[in-house]
């Protein structure tokens, strides 16, 4: 079970309150964890990827264990703790702007 | 009796006010979508219960959001109430991509325009300005976006696809973005001519389809903007807003960046009518519900300053179309005000006696219900207003 926390404005988007559960067949990676979110919630299509490149946005960074996995590849797998369910994987908003 | 809406776009939210047709005693109802950027909300001429909103972020990107009861509640129509397309019941956000035509097929593949630095960039989706529910049908909506494109629902929202003749007829790669960004902000359809269609771009100009859409036709004669090297071009032009009667199509009167304009042939030539406004500068512009050839502007003071001038808030009237003009002061504060009204942030009723609002950089939405005489505020501490509507309900 892989934990997910969202941005405060997604989590009111998708209709959630607190951390997202997701379940996963393989060991997670960034693309295999956003897939999920995003098949569970499909309001949040393109809010955090692109809808057409599938880019990370750019004002969302991805944390987890206190790595910034932001600017790695897509296939790069979660550290042990995240897919263990120990840790949550962490989308977050840049503090910028007005 | 007749009641009036008021749907106010933000920085921060939507609000929707309301009152009877006094417009004394108002309810405001809101923030809607709080924190998110509400750029534009509109309801459907045909169906008043029926209202679109485009809420937007630059963290999160565009969502479309519908209401069919009048802004009680919301949905993302991608997927109505009960048409849930997931096993836990969660809604789809089909109706938020904004995908660009670039198919050989339709004869648009167009992938670049010209960049604040002069060079070719791609066109790349931002966000929806401005949304433009049909005066037929309440599914039919169109939406102008920005980099600037036109895009149509036919479905009331579900789904969107380009009317791409547009950006392909052929000055694409000449238009550029003003300081907002390349963004089509004006729609306007024809109530008595359901093929033509009126929209503006900042900083491209005005176009005109005489075929619901199809195809296109710059109508920028007449204009005059100096940072243009050719005094002839009718590409660049930064056009803030255009305004016209219902009751007379071919009439329009635009606000530029820099003059007041004129065209009583549907944009085929423009002549100025700023007359003996203090500045002609500004963005918002629209016309009485019940006088075409009276109109109001909202002049700011510059390019460089987007404030009203002299730290008085005043609206100015013509009634004779244009070149006269003069000052509406009563109720609007004249001493140390200095706040922006954006282009779509001003709006008429219908009622008899006509209402115009308009609303503030500095979050006040003013409401006059004697076509401008006189002003009061309905709210005063709003976030920084973007855009205002009004329904008049019977």
């Amino acid at each position: 079970m892989i934990r997910v926390v969202l941005p405060a404005h997604l989590r009111t988007l998708a209709h959630v309150s607190g951390e997202v559960t997701l379940e996963l067949a393989a060991p997670p990676t960034l693309r295999s964890v956003l897939d999920e979110l995003e098949a569970r919630y499909p309001m949040l299509c393109g809010t955090i990827r692109d809808h057409d490149s599938l880019q990370r946005r750019p004002f969302l960074r991805f944390f987890a264990c206190a790595e910034d996995l932001s600017h790695e590849s897509w296939d790069t797998l979660l550290p042990p703790e995240v897919a263990a369910g120990k840790e949550p994987f962490l989308i977050i908003g840049a503090i910028a702007g007005g | 009796m007749s009641k009036v809406r008021v749907l106010v776009g933000t920085k921060k939210g939507a609000f929707i006010l309301s009152a009877d047709g006094k417009r004394e005693k108002w309810e405001v109802s809101g923030p809607h979508f709080a924190g998110w950027e509400i750029y534009h909300l509109k309801g459907s001429p045909v169906d008043p219960n029926r209202i679109y909103c485009s809420q937007t972020s630059g963290w999160f990107g565009q969502i479309i959001q519908r209401s069919d009861d009048g802004g009680k509640t919301w949905f993302q129509p991608g997927t109505p109430p009960g048409e849930t397309k997931t096993p836990d019941g969660m809604p789809k956000g089909e109706s938020n991509k904004f995908k660009y035509d670039v198919s050989k097929e339709t004869g648009a593949p167009l992938t670049t325009h010209q960049f604040y630095d002069g060079t070719q960039h791609p066109w790349e989706f931002k966000r929806v300005w401005h949304l433009e529910p049909s005066h037929s049908d309440p599914d039919l909506v169109y939406a102008g976006v920005e980099d600037a494109a036109l895009f149509k629902s036919t479905d009331g929202g579900k789904n969107w696809h380009e009317l791409s003749g547009l950006r392909g007829h052929g000055t694409g790669p000449k238009w550029q973005p003003g300081a907002g960004g390349m963004c089509l902000h004006t729609i306007i359809l024809d109530k008595k001519n359901p093929n033509r269609i009126y929209i503006a771009i900042s900083a491209a100009g005005a176009f005109r389809s005489d075929d619901a859409g199809k195809t296109w036709k710059p109508i920028n004669k007449g204009l005059v903007s100096q940072y243009i090297p050719d005094p002839n071009a009718e590409i660049g032009h930064c056009v803030h807003h255009v305004a016209m009667h219902p009751s007379k199509p071919d009439t329009l009167f635009m606000q530029k960046h820099w003059d007041v304009m004129r065209s009583d042939n549907a944009g085929d030539r423009w002549h100025e009518i700023s007359g003996n406004l203090p500045t002609d500068f500004g963005f918002a512009i629209d016309v009485h519900a019940h006088e075409p050839e009276t109109i109001y502007v909202a002049p700011i003071k510059s390019d460089g300053e987007h404030f009203v001038p002299e730290g008085k808030l005043r609206i100015y009237r013509s009634k004779s179309g244009g070149n006269e003009w003069e000052a509406l002061t009563k109720g609007l504060p004249q001493s140390d005000c200095y706040v922006n009204i954006l282009r779509d942030a001003m709006a008429v009723d219908s009622l008899d006696s006509c209402g115009i609002y308009f609303g503030t950089s500095g979050g006040q939405v003013y409401a006059s219900s004697n076509a401008g005489d006189s002003w009061a505020p309905i709210v005063r501490d709003l976030p920084g207003v973007l855009s205002v509507e009004v329904q008049t309900l019977s």
